[in-house]
């Protein structure tokens, strides 16, 4: 295909390289001049088609801003900031607050992140930093592999596998041993919040040690070597070598890792057991953001439910923005070589 | 003093290699107990996916509560449909967008428009399916697959853009300029050089994009909708494969539920033959454009 278009180009003609016999054609000029012009207006249409695919992209964020906030006016009209400060969720009586949700939300995606982060560190530093060179690649690839597992099948697992798990073995233990914390207190129902930090934490667990990897691969060799060169055991040279030196990405892992579960939706919606209630035990039921919506969105009747839903959408949209530009800068400024100021 | 000295010593460095041990087989464990659940999830799925797989589960449509049998095919076809629609509005915009950050974006407005990429990246699925229901299923005024497919378009073009811009950077200046100066057109340059040059990455970007959204459930509970009957009509509520596991698998019937583990596993069957059906012909197609 491009050998057909340079051969129909005059400069590369064997004529034109001729040179005393450049002068003597001049009537292929105009021509040349038509077909030139011709490409400039392929190459400009071509770059106002891809100028517009790029435009999409800013446009549909703006869609989803414009969807949202012209959608949601009319609970911000009628329940204001006490919106998000509220519990009672009464569709019937045309009452919503949706702090139980927030609540939620937080709570079990903390939790998560509580398991998780510890766990994603270590595969980290083992794949980095101790497995053998053959043990890598297999390693890294099955880590991902949790990744690409389908959020409804995690939630099918969890229903079948984890929550049964949960409620005879785990859960009693829990509440033996720390039940006095009041964390761990109540009947053992299996589902609830517990039940979706786990399932949650299994869903992070990739994005946080692939980006913990990214960064600790970024950090220079030299490093490891001076601190080797000192004198200390591996675990040393990893604690004050690389571990120190990638901490603002490893925050940022965290964070990203943070915004998957803020706005996870189905295998939470399948094991925390959608009660809007505020409940000091993890094994009580719960409801977060996304679950609400998912399970009421499409039967919401009278305007100002569906609001409120949309309401909620919206601050879920926006924290999860914030909490991703977040982790964003900070991956950045370990991998973008900026100076982390993060040396105590 | 020397000896109790040199033996302060050898219980410091005994102590820094303890913990040099334990901090190996803390990492060693860590990696064991990431991996245990990927084990389980993908043994349950084969051991109950494979039991209660059978033909009438590809070939027949569900059957009322109650009654035996029955299959997701509906599901299976709603599901390629949906997917159809969004592959055919997604890829391209996505692939353009990030020809435009590769090759003509200059300073902050290529930066603003990779930024964006990166927000709508972020955004939870289940706000994108909020705004296909605004877009789409409000204008029609009942649910649809094409709400569908908007909704999970949006979610492909992001991922497609910066996978597409990053593999067309990894192309040297150089090939660039070598079909410049042989007068190919820009634009010529751009679709049969570079990015055919990229092929093998872009497509690998768009296949991880479609692996995404094929398992995505959250956006088409409200845009899709599900449908137990059969439904071709892109204007009509259809049922797609995650929406019926999810509906199965929260449901109080065995039977049903049995069901919900064999869509699972044709669903990861079907992502994963679809994936790598594609590579496997764009891998023969690069051959053919090298040769």
């Amino acid at each position: 295909m491009a050998n057909r278009a340079v051969g129909a180009h005059p400069l590369t003609s064997p004529e034109l390289a001729v040179g005393p016999k450049l002068t003597s054609k001049p009537p292929e000029k105009p021509e040349s001049r038509i077909k030139d012009s011709g490409s400039q207006w392929a190459d400009r249409i071509f770059q106002y088609a891809m100028l517009a695919c790029g435009l999409t992209v800013l446009f549909l964020v703006c869609l989803i801003v414009y969807e949202l906030t012209t959608k949601g006016t009319l609970a911000r009209q009628a329940f204001g900031w006490k919106f998000f400060f509220q519990t009672d969720w009464d569709p019937v009586n045309e009452q919503f607050g949706a702090l139980s949700f927030v609540y939620g939300t937080i709570v079990s995606s903390l939790l998560a992140l509580l398991i998780a982060v510890p766990l994603a560190v270590g595969v980290a530093v083992f794949i980095t930093e101790m497995s053998p060179q053959w043990l890598r690649t297999p390693l890294s690839f099955t880590t991902e592999l949790l990744a690409a597992i389908p959020s409804v099948i995690y939630g099918l697992w969890a229903i079948f596998v984890l929550v049964p798990l949960l409620r005879r073995s785990v859960q009693p233990w829990l509440a033996r041993y720390l039940g006095w914390t009041g964390l761990f207190a109540g009947p053992p129902y299996g589902i609830g919040m517990l039940a979706a930090g786990v399932i949650l934490a299994i869903m992070i667990i990739p994005i946080i040690s692939s980006i913990t990897r990214e960064v600790m691969t970024a950090v220079p060799q030299q490093q490891r070597e001076a601190v080797l060169a000192l004198g200390a055991t591996r675990w040393e040279m990893i604690r004050m070598g690389v571990l120190r030196n990638a901490r603002a990405g490893i925050l940022g892992g965290g964070i990203l890792g943070l915004g998957r579960a803020l706005g996870e939706t189905m295998a939470v919606t399948m094991v925390i057991g959608n009660r809007a209630e505020i409940a000091k035990s993890l094994f009580a039921p719960g409801y977060t953001m996304a679950s609400v919506i998912a399970n009421e969105f499409s039967e919401a009747t009278g305007d100002l439910y569906l609001s409120s839903l949309v309401q909620v959408g919206l601050a879920l949209f926006l924290v999860t923005i914030v909490v991703n530009v977040l982790a964003q800068l900070l991956v950045w400024s370990v991998t973008r070589g900026i100076p982390a100021r993060s040396r105590a | 003093m020397a000896t109790q000295a040199d033996r302060a010593d050898l219980r410091v460095s005994l102590r820094r290699r303890g913990i040099d041990l334990l901090s190996t087989l803390a990492a060693g464990g860590a990696v064991v107990l990431v991996l245990l659940p990927l084990c389980a999830v993908f043994g349950y799925l084969i051991y109950s996916g494979i039991g209660s797989l059978n033909w009438a589960f590809l070939t027949q449509t569900p059957k009322p509560v109650g009654e035996a049998g029955g299959g997701m095919a509906n599901a299976i076809a709603g599901s390629v449909l949906i997917l159809l629609i969004a592959s055919i509005l997604g890829v391209p915009v996505g692939i353009g967008a990030g020809i435009y950050l590769a090759e003509y974006a200059r300073g902050r407005f290529g930066d603003i428009i990779r930024f964006t990429a990166d927000i709508l990246n972020g955004v939870p699925s289940i706000v994108i399916g909020i705004v296909a229901y605004g877009i789409v299923v409000l204008r029609q005024r009942h649910f649809s697959a094409l709400a569908g497919g908007v909704a999970l378009a949006i979610m492909m073009v992001p991922t497609i853009t910066r996978a597409t811009e990053e593999m067309l950077l990894l192309v040297p200046t150089t090939v660039r300029e070598a079909a410049y100066g042989l007068g190919v057109s820009r634009w010529r340059t751009t679709l049969s050089i570079t990015l055919r040059t990229a092929t093998s990455g872009v497509i690998t970007g768009v296949m991880l994009a479609f692996a995404r959204i094929a398992g995505e459930t959250a956006p088409l509970l409200f845009t899709a909708f599900g449908n137990t009957y059969w439904n071709w009509n892109v204007n009509q509520p259809t049922a797609a494969l995650p929406l019926q596991i999810f509906v199965y698998a929260i449901s109080p019937f065995d039977e049903w539920h049995r069901q919900a583990w064999a869509g699972a596993l044709v669903l990861i069957v079907l992502i994963v033959i679809s994936v790598s059906a594609v590579r496997i012909a764009a891998g023969r197609g690069m051959l053919k454009g090298t040769s």
